[in-house]
């Protein structure tokens, strides 16, 4: 089975950075420090980790420090199905 | 300001209100006389390096503090900025530093390795610098560190070698169709446009404004440009991610001023903006693609000591229309008038001038109306052609709108965006408002797609907030709402739109 970060990396991978070569940064990147992710696409992968995860996800979640990198999005999945990190 | 020059703004307001803080960016504030030495120190560098007159920097950076000191530098060194999303990819970077011969690169690590490419192999390319946020990291060769240019040079402002025939900046827009072009303005449309816009939305010097939106794209630049030409405070952010973020942003930073775009006002009308203080704030503006008008209506409910203003424009005239805000109770879907010291009026395709009621081609007359597009004669042509006054520019916009009898405008389509069904002329925007008016909806986008018996059967794609709406929901509302020949033969749901970098649904690659 994937794990969170994998599921993610391919994700952002296929759909947001149209890579042929995966994901090509490290999992602790800044998102929008390095352009990895713009506005438009935190919003994608709200509705992505939301549907594929099966976890309700509120405004006041939506925040760098719970989305910001493939680890700090990861983590918070994990401690909302309740897995540990 | 008898020069009448861009970087004025920033000249006269550190003179006038040295500490002043005039720009609050990732956790810094710096004051006006702080932005004006680094800015002058850089324009120096790039002076030393060779830069010439009239010739281009690219600024290919996030939204930060080197971007605006960057903006402010080439124009000081008598150069024209050119800022490029830095979502942008390196093929078309590429294209950008080629198609405007910029002298001068600058950008930050996590682009080196482009950075460095073009450095080497772009004939025209005379400094490149690296914004860098790890000092240990190698800088690649023939790139010089941000940090060690500016310390090794006088902050003292340079003699000014322009004037405001001069170009100040290139913005490149994305069209429907091929490669992106370069809309040049010269200093006294820009100076123009901003001195209208501020009279309209009555700006002041304790104004604070937020800027969640790219620089690259005209209308975040725009408020970077007025906030220093009033003198106010600009809160700079790298995006509208986080909108729970933004709107704490705007409570601690007792923010006024509030520019969006349709798809974050559509993310804070679905949020509980409740436990957010957001009473500082004087006025809303809209602008990039109309708001559905369930969305007004529900922004003034929401943020009721706003004023909010509607507005419309394209970057080859800057801002072209704006409602004011009092009449947006009697037409709540007008983008209003002419912004002020301009005028706009309708042609038909045979160029006559239309009456109230009747729907044509918007053409705007003003000094905001920009120089064309940058080595592009043929598409300059076409776009802005001879006015009433020999060798004055009118803009034809391409965009069809209607006028009521006040005089207000009313966008009805892009000339070839128009759906032509059963030979009946569709407008998508008419059909989305009512997609946008059925509960559940999101976000909706409609097209035309080939019919052998209709010509264009009307396809809608619709992303839907888990209401679970069918195909024959959408349809049977529709239905109730439109002349059937408007109504969708097809809707799709999907799960986003595609957007582009300013925040404008993305039909081009819709089938």
């Amino acid at each position: 089975m994937q794990t969170v970060e994998e599921t993610l990396r391919n994700y952002i991978a296929e759909n947001i950075l149209f890579s042929d070569r995966g994901y090509p940064y490290a999992d602790e990147t800044s998102f929008l420090e390095n352009g990895v992710v713009d506005s438009m696409s935190v919003m994608d992968l709200v509705l992505f980790a939301e549907k594929q995860f099966s976890v309700p996800i509120g405004d006041h979640e939506i925040v760098p420090a719970n989305f910001d990198s493939i680890r700090n999005l990861a983590n918070f999945i994990r401690a909302k199905l309740g897995q540990p990190a | 300001m008898a020069r009448g020059l861009v970087q004025d703004f920033l000249e006269s307001s550190a003179d006038r209100l040295p500490d002043k803080e005039a720009l609050v960016c990732a956790g810094r504030r710096l004051s006006y006389a702080q932005i004006e030495r680094q800015a002058n120190q850089l324009a120096n560098a790039l002076r030393a390096r060779g830069l010439q007159r009239g010739e281009r920097v690219v600024l290919y950076l996030p939204n930060s503090v080197e971007l605006v000191v960057g903006i402010f530098a080439a124009l000081k060194a008598g150069g024209v900025f050119v800022v490029v999303n830095p979502g942008v990819g390196p093929e078309k970077l590429a294209y950008i530093v080629d198609n405007c011969q910029a002298s001068g690169l600058i950008s930050w690590s996590a682009r080196a390795e482009a950075i460095a490419a073009l450095a080497s192999q772009s004939p025209h390319v005379k400094t490149a610098v690296l914004v860098q946020s790890d000092k240990a990291r190698a800088l690649p060769g023939g790139v010089l560190d941000w940090e060690s240019l500016l310390a090794g040079e006088s902050d003292a402002r340079p003699a000014p070698v322009n004037i405001d025939l001069d170009l100040a900046c290139l913005i490149y827009t994305s069209g429907s169709t091929g490669d992106p072009k370069g809309v040049m303005s010269d200093h006294s449309n820009v100076v123009f446009a901003v001195n209208s816009i501020t009279t309209y939305l009555e700006n002041r010097e304790d104004d604070v404004v937020m800027d969640v939106l790219p620089l690259s794209f005209d209308y975040g630049l725009y408020q970077l440009l007025m906030v220093f030409r009033f003198g106010g405070r600009l809160v700079l952010e790298q995006g509208f991610a986080y909108p729970a973020e933004i709107m704490k942003r705007v409570a601690e930073e007792r923010v006024t001023g509030f520019p969006g775009v349709p798809t974050l006002y559509s993310m804070l009308l679905s949020m509980d903006l409740s436990h957010f203080d957001l009473s500082s704030l004087r006025y809303l503006t809209n602008t990039a693609a109309a708001l559905p008008t369930d969305h007004i209506l529900r922004l003034r409910d929401e943020f009721p000591n706003a004023r909010l203003f509607s507005m419309y424009g394209l970057t080859e005239t800057k801002r072209t229309l704006y409602l004011p805000p009092e009449e947006l109770q009697r037409r709540p879907d007008s983008v209003g008038i002419a912004i002020p010291g301009t005028e706009v009026w309708l042609e038909a395709e045979d160029g006559r001038r239309l009456p109230m009621g009747e729907t044509g081609e918007l053409v705007v007359r003003g000094r905001h109306v920009m120089r064309g597009y940058w080595g592009d004669a043929q598409a300059s042509a076409a776009r802005f052609r001879a006015g009433p006054i020999p060798g004055e520019r009118l803009c034809y916009t391409g965009d069809l709108f209607r006028m009521d009898a006040e005089g207000f405008l009313y966008f009805v389509a892009r000339r070839d965006d128009i759906i032509k069904s059963r030979g009946e002329k569709v407008s998508p925007r008419e059909v989305e408002n009512v997609l946008y008016r059925l509960p559940g909806v999101q976000a909706a986008a409609v097209i035309g797609v080939p019919h052998p018996v209709l010509g264009q059967a009307i396809k809608a794609f619709v992303v839907q907030n888990g209401a679970g709406l069918t195909e024959a929901d959408v349809i049977r509302h529709c239905r109730t709402q439109l002349e059937d020949f408007m109504v969708p033969r097809v809707v799709e749901f999907c799960e986003a739109l595609p957007m582009t970098t300013s925040g404008k649904i993305k039909k081009t690659g819709l089938r």
